[in-house]
């Protein structure tokens, strides 16, 4: 047993080193291998972890396409043909990037189904849920400028339409209307500060809110299918009878549903995002 | 060294240093809400444009593109003035009573000189453009002459005025204008300044 302890001890002489100036260790243990979580999650307890995989995919394959993209109007529709076409494997990120965004929604929506059929928003979980409403309205709006940035038909009207409500505004409505377009119409001024929106200061401020709603979840803890509180019986070592720690239990579950889910996004990609495309109609 | 801390010192400095540095940091915004106006070489390319008219023959159409949008000049003949006080009953707001023209064209002929008609060629629905269609019965056979819009039917007579019973809500619109000379229109201007955002698409 001892030689067991000194081994680990050898081992962990960096981590001793890293925890004595930075609390990874106690980071570890509040947020996954001690941080207990109902033990009857469902099927619809996956999509949470599932939205946050899709953000991180969107953010990887978003940064790989900025590398080959021209966000100009002149530009900016050929280097998509571009990476399609000539960018090896650009074909790939660019319908994993397409796909993604779909899926973004799709998971989102099955994630806010759950709070409404288990009532995950009432207390003293409404910060959890009012944070995610700002996080689902942000998600519009990127979702929005990043339509734009193909620059095909539905990119431009699809942004002078949307632009357009600004001009709803009483009084001050025409003005604000060319100040967010950055000219009297939808043009290239547009389109470039939508890249800016869209690449940087939308998914910095997602970063933020997410973190913020991850925050919140875990100072109060998960609802769970049958609505118990699992804090109300705990064992003599303050652990819930009802809860099981997140990792390995639900890190691994995860995983596997992780895996279905790809299959699911990679069907989509392979066979169908082709034709989807065709709603770009430029 | 006094004792007592002077409260009301101290809140009277917190309060106004607050109040120096609130203006202090609404200046340093200023910038980056005026970064996002037009920069002065959109805003020259969307400059006030002129149109030249002098070979323009008699209900023929010139379009000039201004600012991304189709701006017409039709030379209207007197049969064709004629049939704009015959259609008043179809018309949704024949008196033009929607804040679509500048004043000066708040007219039966919608426009600062009777026999040219200047006017965006967006149809007001959902923004294609309309054809000309100045022959009669050519629409329809109980047409007078106007335009037509391709994509969902919308129908204007020869001052722009949109009929009843059609997708579109609007007459066309009208944008400031002024004549620089008898064959010479200044688009996007006029006598009270430059236009401003137009909220068509």
């Amino acid at each position: 047993m001892t030689e067991e302890i000194a081994e680990h001890k050898s081992q962990n002489r960096l981590m001793t080193w890293v925890n004595k100036r930075y609390p990874w260790n106690l980071f570890w243990k509040k947020h996954l291998s001690e941080y207990y979580a109902p033990r009857n999650f469902n099927f619809w307890y996956y999509f949470g972890s599932f939205s946050l995989l899709v953000f991180a995919a969107q953010i990887v394959s978003g940064i790989w396409l900025v590398m080959e993209y021209t966000p100009t109007a002149d530009a900016s529709f050929s280097s998509v043909q571009h990476i399609m076409r000539e960018v090896r494997y650009g074909w790939l990120l660019r319908f994993m990037h397409t796909t993604g965004a779909s899926a973004f929604f799709v998971v989102v929506y099955l994630h806010m189904y759950r709070a409404l059929i288990y009532g995950s928003y009432q207390k003293p979980r409404e910060l959890v849920w009012l944070v995610g409403m700002v996080i689902y309205i942000m998600l519009l709006f990127e979702a929005f400028t990043g339509y734009v940035l193909p620059w095909g038909q539905m990119s431009y009207w699809g942004a002078a339409v949307i632009t357009s409500f600004a001009s709803a505004i009483p009084y001050l409505g025409d003005i604000i209307l060319i100040w967010l377009r950055g000219d009297f119409n939808v043009s290239g001024v547009t389109l470039h500060r939508f890249f800016s929106l869209h690449v940087i200061a939308i998914p910095l401020l997602l970063c933020l809110v997410v973190f913020v709603h991850l925050v919140a979840l875990h100072h109060v803890g998960s609802n769970n299918p049958d609505g118990i509180d699992i804090k109300d019986k705990k064992d003599k070592h303050g652990v819930p009878l009802d809860g099981i720690p997140f990792h390995p239990y639900y890190s691994v579950k995860d995983l596997v549903g992780v895996v279905v889910f790809f299959v699911g996004v990679l069907l989509h990609l392979i066979f169908y995002a082709y034709f989807s495309r065709s709603f770009l109609r430029a | 060294m006094k004792e007592e801390i002077d409260q009301k010192r101290r809140c009277f400095l917190r309060r106004a240093t607050t109040a120096v540095g609130g203006i202090g940091l609404a200046a340093a915004t200023v910038p980056f809400f005026s970064y996002w106006m037009p920069s002065a070489d959109t805003e020259a390319a969307g400059a006030p444009i002129k149109i030249d008219i002098s070979t323009l023959k008699p209900r023929q159409q010139l379009t000039v593109p201004w600012r991304g949008m189709p701006i017409w000049v039709i030379y209207r003949d007197q049969p064709m003035l004629d049939t704009l006080s015959k259609l008043d009953s179809s018309l949704r707001d024949p008196l033009c009573e929607a804040d679509q023209q500048p004043a000066y064209c708040k007219n039966i002929h919608r426009s600062i000189k009777p026999q040219y008609f200047v006017a965006i060629g967006i149809c007001t629905h959902l923004g294609c453009v309309p054809t000309y269609r100045p022959d009669v019965a050519s629409v329809s056979p109980d047409w007078l002459g106007g335009f037509y819009c391709p994509c969902h039917g919308s129908k204007y007579d020869l001052s722009g005025r949109v009929y009843k019973d059609v997708p579109a809500p609007l007459n066309l619109k009208i944008m400031r204008h002024q004549y620089v000379t008898d064959t010479e229109i200044l688009i996007g201007q006029d006598a009270e300044g430059v236009q401003g955002a137009i909220s068509i698409s």
